[in-house]
């Protein structure tokens, strides 16, 4: 009887030298004659702890953590093949309190299973959702949908089964779904960790939407600086497809469904639904004016579903477990969970898969553990680079969508990154600007001008030029971009810079705390 | 057209010409086939565009601004080694700025060029969803996390990166 390791193949783990671990591992396993089955899972969102190394064994999975190279032969001494002790044994992993005081929904079973096996994820409920879509009609499909409460993880918050119903009820030829993979704000990971660690979830997802609303082409729009999540989800779809659930007869109903995986190729708008379908359409990734909405006409100009990777993962829960079950957690309007995605000047980043309603406060300090400087935390930045910063006075805010539009910020895709009190605001404000600069699609003026004038106004500010007047400006060059702006870019760049004005006037010089007083 | 075209060249634009005709039946074909050639050649030349618009009967014009539109693809040989360090918002948070001059210093190569020895590029990169292990880099494609100076003088003698 061999023993099972689960040593992770997320990026995460890689980047800290997961493939050497693993390797280690099984050269040691040979060198001693002790049979090992080396499974490589995703990741359990424990970062800090990573290379997180897990051993079946009778009382359950065991944790070792952060396991280097080095130590792979102690841990062999150790007994670690059945549990034994040593120093980086964590114990039972369902037991480590970051881990079970979480509500995994989506992320049941990442980290869990091997991502590629499709036995593994059906043994865990996964294509129970299909089989139950299966058997419904189109309607009943987008009724589960619109029940649940579920809206668009990708930052938008819209209905999902609103924008299903619209596809549902265009006449055309050809409809399309697609994945926006395209997760490029910082902070943010659950898109990646989700696609490496359990990509049968959202294949699922997109054929449901396929099922509903009468689409047989999918795509993913997956963004190029995730090369692992590449080669996970081309795994993935391959098995999928040998094991009949993509194709010319889908789970043997006979109803097509074919998925395509494209690359994006670093383009922080192609992010946005509609630069995104021009990308897929083989153009550069420019904003478009809507109406008409990508429902009606979205890629190739046909009725297409386009959501976020954690959209499209969500629903397989949906119908397998109903949507009452999914609508219970959450609070208000904000039903079910968020993979809130701790990051930045952490102690203990990760992802944090909990029902909307947690504060911001718990998040960091219950879960994050505070800083990873040990320096008191200063600012956090919530829902990536166009969400607003917020200081310790607003941390006790609910997370959940209309607490945070009451803030004047954002909750976006759920990335929060913490930095200490050696920030410098307005750097991040500047930060803010430039980024937005750098990645305008150029189609609107507000962006595409007013970001280089922004970097200019906040340069002045800095090197104390008529300060009280440069920061009368910067507020109205917001209010126009704001305003002005086709799309999020523009319009909610001035979300960080105003919010590091706001509450953080001192790093702005004299004049600003003047104003804010 | 240039009379003499070097051999390594023709046989470059036979390269770009078959991943052109290999793809071109995709809808939406060309970042497929932009990816093809980039992944072949290591990054697209001017005279591909021609080629491509031609395969795909567009103007050189749609080809040339699909190219320059996306930070992905480069019109210049890159270095033999290729450093990304991610200058995002998270990486800040735990000293990328720091991490970066001292890359720009070390490889004695500025951001967005190549050393003119050919060894090395370095390139930004807005972010590498590592963001919980912050600062963050990738060489020659292989991911870093938690890097320090020190880490990145260790990474490069192991890569070969810092020659």
């Amino acid at each position: 009887m061999s023993a099972t390791v689960f040593v992770p193949r997320d990026s995460a783990a890689l980047a800290v030298g997961a493939e050497a671990v693993a390797g280690a591992i099984a050269a040691e396993a040979q060198r001693r004659g002790e049979p090992v089955r080396l499974v490589r899972n995703g990741s359990r969102g424990l970062l800090w702890l990573e290379p997180l190394v897990e051993v079946e064994t009778a009382a359950g999975r065991t944790a070792y953590g952060a396991v280097a190279p080095e130590q792979v032969a102690g841990l062999f001494d150790a007994g670690f093949l059945v549990g034994g002790k040593h120093p980086s044994c964590l114990g039972l992993t369902e037991e480590i309190v970051y881990l079970k005081r979480q509500e995994r929904v989506t992320f049941a079973r990442c980290g869990v299973i091997d991502p590629i096996a499709v036995a593994d994820y059906e043994r865990l409920g996964g294509y129970a959702g299909l089989a139950r879509a299966i058997d419904l009609t189109p309607e009943a499909i987008v009724a589960q949908l619109t029940e649940s409460g579920l809206r668009g993880r990708g930052g938008a918050a819209f209905p999902t089964g609103v924008k299903w119903k619209t596809v549902l009820g265009a006449t055309a030829a050809q409809k399309y779904v697609v994945c926006n993979a395209d997760e490029g704000d910082s902070g943010t990971f659950a898109d990646r960790m989700l696609m490496e660690g359990d990509p049968h979830a959202l294949i699922e997802g997109m054929l449901i939407a396929g099922l509903a609303v009468g689409a047989t082409q999918g795509y993913v729009y997956l963004r190029s600086e995730y090369p692992q999540a590449k080669r996970v989800l081309e795994e993935a779809i391959a098995a999928a497809r040998a094991a009949g659930y993509l194709g010319a007869d889908v789970g043997g109903t006979g109803r097509r469904f074919e998925l395509e995986l494209r690359m994006g190729a670093s383009s922080y708008v192609c992010g946005e639904e509609t630069a995104l379908l021009e990308s897929l359409e083989g153009r550069r990734g420019i904003v478009r004016a809507k109406p008409p909405l990508p429902a009606l006409q979205g890629l190739f100009g046909k009725p297409t579903v386009i959501n976020n990777v954690l959209s499209f993962a969500a629903v397989p829960t949906i119908l397998a477990r109903g949507a009452e079950f999914y609508r219970d957690f959450g609070v208000g309007r904000s039903r079910g969970t968020l993979a809130f995605q701790l990051a930045g000047n952490l102690k203990r980043g990760g992802l944090v898969e909990m029902a909307f309603g947690v504060t911001l406060r718990e998040l960091l300090e219950d879960f994050g553990g505070g800083s990873a400087s040990g320096r008191p935390l200063r600012a956090v930045q919530v829902g990536g680079p166009l969400g607003a910063y917020l200081p310790a006075s607003r941390w006790d805010t609910p997370m959940d969508y209309e607490a945070f539009a009451a803030l004047g910020a954002a909750l976006g895709h759920g990335g929060i990154v913490a930095f200490d009190d050696t920030v410098d605001m307005s750097k991040m404000a500047r930060y803010a600007m430039q980024f937005c600069a750098i990645e305008s699609c150029g189609k609107c003026t507000p962006c595409r001008i007013g970001a280089t004038r922004g970097v200019e106004v906040v340069d002045r500010i800095i090197a104390g030029v008529a300060r009280t007047r440069q920061i009368a400006l910067l507020r109205d060059l917001c209010d126009t971009m704001q305003n002005g702006s086709l799309c999020a870019m523009g319009s909610m760049t001035p979300y960080p810079v105003l919010s590091a004005l706001d509450h953080f006037p001192e790093d702005f010089g004299s004049a600003a705390r003047a104003k804010a007083a | 057209m240039n009379p003499a075209v070097a051999p390594a060249d023709a046989e470059r634009m036979e390269q770009v010409r078959r991943a052109a005709q290999a793809l071109k039946q995709q809808p939406g074909a060309l970042l497929p086939i932009l990816h093809s050639i980039q992944d072949k050649l290591g990054f697209i030349p001017a005279a591909a565009v021609p080629v491509i618009a031609d395969e795909l009967n567009l103007s050189r014009a749609e080809v040339h601004g699909v190219i320059s539109y996306y930070h992905h693809f480069r019109t210049l040989p890159p270095g033999r080694h290729m450093v990304q360090i991610c200058r995002a918002e998270a990486c800040q948070a735990m000293g990328a700025d720091a991490l970066a001059a001292h890359a720009e210093k070390r490889l004695a190569c500025a951001f967005h060029e190549t050393r003119a020895d050919g060894a090395v590029s370095l390139e930004p990169v807005y972010c590498l969803g590592l963001c919980a292990q912050s600062p963050a880099l990738m060489i020659d494609g292989e991911l870093h996390a938690r890097v320090t100076c020190e880490k990145f003088d260790q990474l490069l003698s192991r890569t070969g990166a810092g020659a």
